[in-house]
């Protein structure tokens, strides 16, 4: 195969890896906000636990961290998302009754702990040099089989997620949600018991964020604190669900792929334009910011022209039979 | 008729420095329509949200059917059978008007993910009676035309219907309406107030209101308790309320001239 060929699509693969394990971090966002208007702004925190939990329980026995436990890949994966969903519990234990300004900054003071516990606890986390040589699945097939392989598995989870939300989005369950994120005092005057419905969504939600972690530490087969910073696990994963559409499945899909392409998009296109000579060699450097700005650029174009996101929330409820 | 469903026995609620309810006892009779009126700020609203488990009351009790059920919470007091709507109408505004009504009903399994996702045929079995019902109920209401619009862009006095229908589906014992009449034109306030009173006298409902508009309250409720400074200031029926000299200086006087 041509060597420029075989690059794109090596590319496409990474994209498609890359952009499906966002897509599971903002359908794990929407239950939470998009459906249920919890304002979590500490994805990071249960990311960077998804990962290390991976992490940990997958390596090899290591002199410079916990473990590792050498454990198969499938467990690690059912452990973070027990974990996050346990420690999540916890969290909302405390705080699920704040309103929504409150609880954003309760969930960011919260991720921020849990981060700089991975940060300081270098025993268990080896800290800032991270932990290194995660098991990837199928990385035992031939290049590039194994890349496809794994990107199938994430688009197969990542699909599976959607159906299994879409129908608790479409289902009483959903409406539920709706309900209490469009009018909590009448939600509990029609006898739902709020902060029990506004849990689940918070404890399924960061389950599914752990989830992304440790599918993402997989895919790096590296993870280290800079890996969780709150801007590309928090930030991103926002932008991602406010741009595709709050309260649409699919449109936190879409917004995933579209945000990620946009993101990683701009070192080709940075490299490319200083090929033709268009930017200096010295700009490549600077290429960080370029993302930053165009990713605020689409935001501001999408807030403005696409009130409820590109696919705007939408609902078709379940049959009555 | 005349056997209490609600009794409060010396409610009190107060704000920091401001005394909302004041040792304030009365009784709601099964059955009847109890009318709350008084002068605003008087602690109406705040009697009925402690009633409904929305507020905790400082001192006193809340009895319902003769069981203690102070400062139980809303969704399980929804649950005894007592239900509430509010002032300014809290719709559900992302669900359609048949969803605001398909919401509230209890006992649908579809609420819990594990039957949503496993037992789809027991959610949509349920989810068709509850669908009847409120077929049924929006038509009682007259806003049938009405069922896919979403709620957030219905009428204010619209929205005061579905208010009263959201209480309708819960199937309840007592209902607690929150000033229903208020900011609805009057030919709509007659067919409000022709509509509560099937409520009462059709499907056997207790109700307690509260209201502004004299006409309505005279039309409906009897007995009449006003409320004036966090306290009981007058009970009785109607006719009884408007001679009441206390009544007249707190609240009526003025309403009464025009009248």
């Amino acid at each position: 195969m041509d060597p420029a060929l075989y690059g794109y699509m090596l590319y496409g693969i990474s994209l498609l890896t890359v952009g499906g394990i966002y897509a599971i971090l903002v359908l794990g966002l929407n239950i939470q906000w998009g459906m249920t208007g919890i304002l979590n702004v500490g994805i990071a925190g249960f990311f960077a636990i998804g990962a290390y939990t991976g992490a940990i329980l997958t390596t090899p026995p290591s002199p410079n961290h916990l473990g590792g436990f050498g454990l198969p890949v499938p467990v690690a994966m059912v452990t973070a998302m027990v974990l996050c969903a346990i420690i999540a519990w916890m969290v909302a234990r405390l705080c699920i009754r704040l309103r929504a300004d409150y609880l954003a900054i309760a969930t960011i003071g919260i991720a921020e702990i849990f981060r700089l516990v991975i940060k300081v606890e270098i025993w268990a986390t080896n800290g800032a040099r991270g932990i290194h040589r995660i098991p990837k699945p199928f990385e035992g097939l031939p290049e590039p089989m194994n890349q496809i392989a794994f990107m199938l598995m994430i688009l197969g989870i990542v699909l599976v997620l959607y159906l299994l939300l879409e129908r608790a989005f479409n289902s009483p369950w959903g409406r539920v949600m709706i309900a209490i994120r469009e009018n909590e005092p009448a939600a509990k005057a029609a006898g739902k018991d709020s902060d029990k419905f506004r849990t689940q969504a918070f404890v399924i939600g960061c389950a599914i964020m752990g989830l992304g972690g440790a599918l993402m530490s997989q895919y790096l087969k590296f993870i280290s604190p800079a890996a969780t910073e709150p801007l590309i696990a928090t930030f991103l994963v926002w932008v991602m669900l406010i741009a595709g559409g709050s309260g649409n499945n699919r449109g936190a899909i879409l917004g995933a792929f579209l945000l990620w392409t946009i993101w990683s998009g701009t070192e080709i296109l940075a490299g490319w334009m200083a090929r033709m000579g268009l930017i200096g060699s010295d700009m490549l450097t600077q290429v960080s910011y370029l993302r930053v700005f165009l990713i605020g650029l689409l935001l501001q174009i999408v807030l403005q022209k696409f009130r409820g996101g590109l696919v705007p929330e939408r609902r078709v409820p379940m049959k009555a039979k | 008729m005349s056997e209490p469903l609600i009794v409060l026995e010396s409610l009190s609620k107060s704000f920091g420095g401001l005394q909302a309810v004041n040792d304030c006892s009365f009784e709601i009779a099964s059955g009847s329509i109890t009318g709350l009126i008084g002068p605003n700020g008087a602690g109406k609203t705040t009697v009925f949200n402690m009633i409904a488990g929305a507020l905790k009351p400082t001192s006193g009790r809340v009895r319902f059917e003769g069981e203690d059920v102070t400062g139980l919470p809303t969704h399980v007091l929804f649950h005894r059978g007592i239900v509430r709507t509010f002032q300014i109408p809290h719709e559900f505004g992302g669900l359609t008007v048949l969803e605001n009504l398909l919401v509230v009903p209890a006992d649908q399994p579809g609420e819990g993910l594990y039957w949503t996702w496993f037992t789809p045929g027991a959610v949509r079995r349920r989810e068709f009676e509850i669908r009847e019902q409120a077929l049924e109920t929006l038509d009682f209401l007259k806003l049938s035309h009405l069922r896919d619009e979403l709620a957030r862009n219905l009428s204010g006095g619209q929205k005061k219907l579905l208010e009263l229908g959201r209480a309708m589906m819960a199937r309840p014992k007592v209902i607690l309406l929150d000033e229903p009449g208020a900011g609805v034109n009057p030919t709509l306030l007659a067919e409000l107030a022709d509509m509560i009173r099937r409520l009462n006298t059709e499907v056997g409902y207790t109700i307690c209101l509260i209201e502004h508009n004299m006409d309505m309250i005279a039309r409906l409720c009897d007995p009449v308790i006003v409320i004036a400074e966090g306290r009981v200031l007058a009970e009785g029926h109607i006719d009884e309320i408007r001679q009441n000299k206390q009544v007249l200086d707190a609240y009526l006087g003025e309403t009464e001239e025009v009248a």
